[in-house]
């Protein structure tokens, strides 16, 4: 059974991950930093950070921003364990691929080596630092953001800043029907191992979840124009409309002063 | 209340929609109607009904007649291949629902609650989705919030205003479907399968609610699969057969205490069933409580 329990464990892991990552409603109601913030402001200010990282060209610069990103963790009151958690399932996939190699394949001075043969550069590790660091605190502040404020709420800000309403409504859906779906696959595999024994090859199993992964589209795609109706039976004409009821107060000015005063701060510090 | 939005007066459009409703006296005419699945697959053959105010129609028939395309055509979502459909007195067609103040009439008097309600429950919050409607309709804000929270209130469900639809329980989910569509104020209540899924006392709740919410002269049309909820329910039955079409029209009465018709319908079967130590078969109708 262990081609069989590969299948299963991946597809309720993923499942399971999923729905922990993307579920933080009680971490949006705490009474922290953030979470007082208006979503606006807040999705603003993370931009604006994402920014800065992308032009850091200094591992201290971007170690400083991991450890300020830290410090809006702790004041947000969100445990660490659970935040690092997070950034730690998606650093490996986003950058392991890429990373990885550069510090093998980019010339300069030794920094590592077995015999005479230079393994790593200072170079090498130098960039494959460089992009773990600004994947660590760019997916840092998008996860953050989303920790500390509702999924509703970050869409209406979205709207808010005249992204396209059809976007945004993509966006809400797949994070809707995400689950739904991801569900219905696990239930087909609990299905077929129902009324199964003994073991399948890795030939079968590869066809099965083949014809898993097409009956599930297949069903998404049934799915979609269902809702598509539900939508229009109760007045939906293209463009969603939504009840924004934002209101800015000083908090949100002194942040957005506070963000402003650091972002320049760090790329003056930059291109010293 | 007045829109503020698409240019059109609401006062105006709900004067002229009574009017209209009051001058034919129905709500729905077809005559002739059929409906093709892709592929010429047969899904309803010669449909003609009227549906007038305050009636409550249960749509009967058994798996694959044709009761969820039939409340969808109702509902202006999908539209015949043959015959003709009018609501209010007018052609309910493609072009008329594409725009114009027709289609914002006929959305805020026409509410359809889906079977499935995953379907329908496509907002990230329970709040999301009880104001979703009344945010298209062009309802002002204030009215929007009113609205809602009477929509929650009405059926319980406050408590779940933040919750996410997909963390819901099945009888939650049909609630929260049913709030967002109630939250529209419609004059007619489609439902497709209400009582599916859910347990006995959350059915006899359910049909508890629909009864005193149709008392005010509104209309429901239901299907169901269940003769209790349809008797206890309805006012009138529209059974559907097996060959698509209309096989009967008519007081519950008149079916329900006429097995044989039950039986023809495939609305009940005979079958094997135990009795203490005896199993033996025949066709079943329970007797039941009120």
């Amino acid at each position: 059974m262990k081609s069989d329990d590969f299948l299963s464990k991946n597809i309720s892991n993923i499942t399971h991950l999923l729905e922990s990552v993307m579920s933080a409603e009680d971490l949006c109601r705490a009474p922290g930093l953030l979470q007082g913030l208006d979503a606006r402001v807040k999705v603003a200010t993370v931009v604006l950070f994402i920014v800065v990282v992308g032009l850091a060209r200094s591992l201290p610069i971007l170690g400083g921003i991991f450890a300020l990103i830290l410090v809006f963790v702790v004041l947000s009151k969100i445990p660490l364990g659970i935040f690092l958690k997070r950034i730690l399932i998606f650093i490996p996939i986003f950058t392991a691929v890429i990373a990885i190699p550069a510090l093998f394949v980019t010339p300069g001075a030794p920094l590592v080596t077995a015999g005479s043969k230079v393994i790593i550069t200072e170079q090498g590790a130098r960039t494959a630092g460089l992009l773990v660091l600004r994947v660590t605190d760019s997916l840092s502040f998008g996860i953050l953001l989303v920790l500390t404020t509702r999924w509703t709420d970050i869409l209406a800000a979205l709207r808010w800043f005249r992204v396209p309403s059809l976007f945004v409504a993509v966006l809400g859906m797949t994070y809707r029907y995400i689950f739904l779906l991801l569900h219905t696959a696990n239930s087909m595999f609990l299905a077929r191992r129902s009324r199964t024994l003994g073991t399948f090859s890795g030939r079968e199993n590869r066809r099965w979840l083949g014809q898993a992964l097409g009956t599930t589209m297949a069903k998404s795609q049934h799915l979609s124009e269902e809702v598509y109706l539900a939508m229009l039976s109760r007045g939906y004409r293209d463009e969603g409309l939504a009840l924004n009821s934002f209101t800015l107060r000083r908090r949100d000015f002194l942040w957005a002063a506070f963000a402003l005063a650091t972002a320049s701060m760090l790329l003056w510090s930059n291109w010293r | 209340m007045g829109s503020l939005r698409f240019g059109y007066s609401v006062n105006a459009i709900v004067e002229q929609l009574a009017v209209t409703t009051f001058n034919t006296g129905r709500i729905f005419e077809a005559s002739g109607l059929d409906y093709d699945y892709p592929g010429n697959i047969a899904a309803l053959r010669q449909i003609s009904l009227t549906i007038g105010p305050g009636e409550l129609v249960a749509l009967l028939g058994a798996n694959g007649s044709g009761k969820s395309t039939l409340l969808k055509l109702l509902d202006g979502l999908i539209f015949p291949s043959g015959g003709e459909l009018l609501a209010f007195g007018k052609p309910l067609s493609e072009k008329a629902l594409r725009d114009g103040p027709f289609v914002l009439e006929f959305r805020r008097k026409v509410g359809l609650v889906f079977q499935d309600p995953d379907v329908q429950l496509f907002s990230s919050t329970v709040w999301d989705e009880v104001i979703f409607g009344p945010l298209q309709l062009g309802v002002s804000k204030d009215e929007v919030v009113s609205r809602g929270s009477e929509a929650l209130k009405l059926l319980n469900i406050t408590h779940l205003r933040d919750r996410p639809p997909y963390r819901l329980s099945g009888g939650e989910k049909k609630k929260v479907a049913l709030a967002s569509v109630l939250s529209l104020h419609p004059q007619v209540l489609l439902l497709d399968e209400p009582t599916t899924g859910l347990d006995p006392w959350s059915q006899g709740n359910l049909i508890d609610f629909l009864i005193g919410w149709a008392d005010g002269g509104k209309s429901l049309v239901f299907s169901t699969q269940d003769l209790d909820t349809a008797e206890e329910l309805a006012t009138r039955v529209i059974v559907l057969g097996t060959d698509h079409g209309v096989v009967a029209d008519g007081k519950p009465e008149e079916f329900f205490s006429d097995p044989d018709f039950l039986l023809k319908t495939n609305l009940v079967h005979e079958h094997s069933h135990r009795h203490k130590e005896l199993v033996h078969r025949h066709q079943h109708i329970h007797d039941h409580r009120h």
